[in-house]
């Protein structure tokens, strides 16, 4: 075995534990900021698994939406609201564990199901594209995928407005959930005094 | 345009003199190049920290350091000892995994990025076809790395202060990626090399700060920002939030955060250099001083010229805008949250964006001057 291989066997090993490990940490660990920070680990190593794949732009794109984006608006969001309260004990917990570990193992001897039985087209290493392929996906995006491309942006840009709409109340003469009309005022101002029932 | 001096093989050939493998002469050298660059990182912080204390000084007519070494020169090395030896704590009620994960998550990217700042044709660690992007995706993992020591202080302090720098680098990270995208446009490459000689036609009339003069303005005001300098330094504004998110923070951990914020100015401000001021390029074209000279362009003599000449205006230029930085910090106010994002939201994208399309509508009509 050559030094080059060598290295890439190491590189996916590592990865591949890491990404395994990492991600039965974030559904596994108690602690939610635990499992927020576990993700991007996850996500990390994903993206390293692509550089193992010479897919340098994906690799790139993954670790600027998914680590960069994703993650950090999902620990923003955990530390907004970071409640310190104990979760109710549940009683059936142990039947749903079964019950979701059992629909889990199904999808794992799904997948792996599938992965035994498709036959792979795999390209030789010497037709990779390598640096080539950020070229050949800018133009499958503007040719080929162009629609899917814009639709996807359409939704985003829905959910977006959408988003803006639910966090601002004073467009909406009604709240949403309560059905109570809203005062139009400030949305800083709070909701109740805060001085009057002091005393 | 393949000149230059090509360290690697020609060490290479030496190694193998010794009857090496091509292998093992490739593993010796991989190190060289980042250990170069880090020392090279490591004395730009020293060196930057070195000016801020003086150049301070001069803004507030006082001294600076003087004892330490002449001109005070040594007080960095001072400095980085005192915090070198200093205790390492970790606050009891703290979170010690995160804690000690946090500046490093913040440091490590930083100095990943160095992999693409050339200082020469061949002078740089690897040429890597993504190139610039590579530097937009690592610097937005850093403020994971804030968020992380934010939270792990168990301190509202420095969780405020993580939150802000999440926010600030955010909204900062679009106006950036897009007066980069204008660049890239014109270059037709993300590399940082084809965006050098992109720009190394007519020496400093090509340079890319008189095609994409809003791009520049855009891209060193969001530099600066995801740097968290004066005037947008708010995740450490120290009257409202004690340091920020270092504010449980001491010993080499603290100095870990201020390498990394130094190293990240730096870097920025090689970056603007390479993206706007012709990176390596000298303000005359190097091939005019070479038929000036009657001597040809693979000449010895020309090639270590152009190479240093090429590593000296890379840190020439970068050294400027290091001290347009401080003199900033030392002479403006600070922002108020709700300005600094509307800056970045109500001002900076809308501006880049029409910059983008103005810049593509140019490519279209003159593709001569803007890249065809």
């Amino acid at each position: 075995m050559s030094i080059a291989i060598t290295t890439q066997f190491i590189c996916f090993t590592v990865l591949s534990l890491v990404v395994i490990i990492g991600a039965l940490g974030v559904v596994l660990l108690e602690s939610i900021v635990y499992s927020a920070f576990l993700l991007g680990g996850v996500f990390m190593s994903v993206a390293g698994l692509y550089l193992l794949l010479n897919a340098s732009f994906v690799a790139a794109a993954q670790v600027l939406v998914y680590v960069g984006a994703v993650n950090v608006l999902i620990i923003f969001a955990i530390m907004l609201v970071n409640k310190k309260e104990d979760l109710k004990p549940i009683n059936d917990i142990k039947s749903r564990r079964i019950i979701s570990t059992s629909i889990c193992l199904t999808l794992l001897s799904l997948l792996i199901r599938v992965d035994l039985t498709n036959v792979w087209s795999l390209s030789s290493p010497q037709n990779s594209i390598g640096e080539e392929s950020t070229i050949r996906i800018g133009e499958h995006l503007f040719s080929d995928y162009l629609l899917p491309f814009e639709v996807a942006s359409v939704l985003l840009l829905m959910a977006m407005i959408g988003a803006i709409v639910l966090a601002r109340r004073d467009v909406m003469s009604k709240d949403i959930s309560t059905g109570l009309p809203v005062d139009q005022e400030l949305i800083e101002k709070s909701s109740e005094p805060l001085l009057t029932n002091k005393n | 345009m393949e000149y230059g001096l090509d360290l690697e093989y020609s060490f290479n050939e030496f190694l193998k003199g010794f009857g090496l493998s091509s292998e093992i002469a490739h593993i010796i050298w991989l190190p060289l190049p980042m250990l170069l660059v880090l020392v090279a990182a490591v004395v730009g912080v020293l060196v930057t920290v070195w000016l801020e204390r003086k150049i301070s000084a001069a803004a507030q007519q006082r001294i600076g350091p003087e004892y330490a070494g002449a001109l005070g020169v040594l007080q960095p090395i001072a400095d980085g000892l005192k915090l070198l030896v200093k205790e390492d704590i970790i606050p009891a009620k703290a979170d010690g995994i995160l804690f000690t994960a946090g500046p490093i998550l913040v440091l490590v990217p930083v100095i990943l990025s160095w992999l693409i700042v050339p200082f020469g044709q061949n002078l740089l660690i690897s040429n890597v076809g993504i190139g610039i992007f590579l530097w937009i995706a690592l610097s937005s993992i850093q403020p994971i790395g804030l968020l992380m020591s934010g939270y792990a202080s168990n301190n509202k302090y420095s969780l405020l202060g993580g939150l802000r720098a999440a926010a600030q680098s955010i909204s900062y990270e679009i106006p950036l990626a897009l007066s980069v995208l204008a660049i890239v446009l014109m270059t037709n490459s993300l590399s940082t090399v084809d965006i050098v000689n992109q720009q190394s036609g007519a020496g400093i009339l090509s340079w890319n700060i008189w095609r994409q003069p809003v791009g520049f303005i855009v891209f060193w005001i969001c530099a600066l920002a995801e740097c968290e300098r004066l005037p947008f330094d708010l995740p450490e504004a120290e009257e409202e939030l004690v340091a920020g998110y270092q504010t449980e923070y001491a010993g080499m951990k603290f100095a870990l955060f201020y390498l990394g914020s130094y190293i990240n100015l730096i870097l920025s401000a090689l970056l603007v250099s390479i993206l706007y001021l012709g990176g390596w390029g000298f303000p005359i074209p190097v091939e005019l001083i070479a038929k000036f000279l009657n001597l040809p362009i693979n000449a010895p003599f020309i090639q270590v010229f152009t190479a240093s000449i090429g590593i000296v205006m890379t840190v020439l230029k970068a050294y400027l805008l290091v001290f347009i930085a401080i003199l900033l910090r030392w002479t403006t106010p600070r922002v108020r949250i709700d300005q600094l994002l509307d800056l970045g939201w109500k001002f900076l994208l809308p501006i880049s964006l029409a910059n983008l399309l103005i810049t593509a509508g140019l490519k279209l009509a003159f593709p001569q001057f803007f890249g065809g």
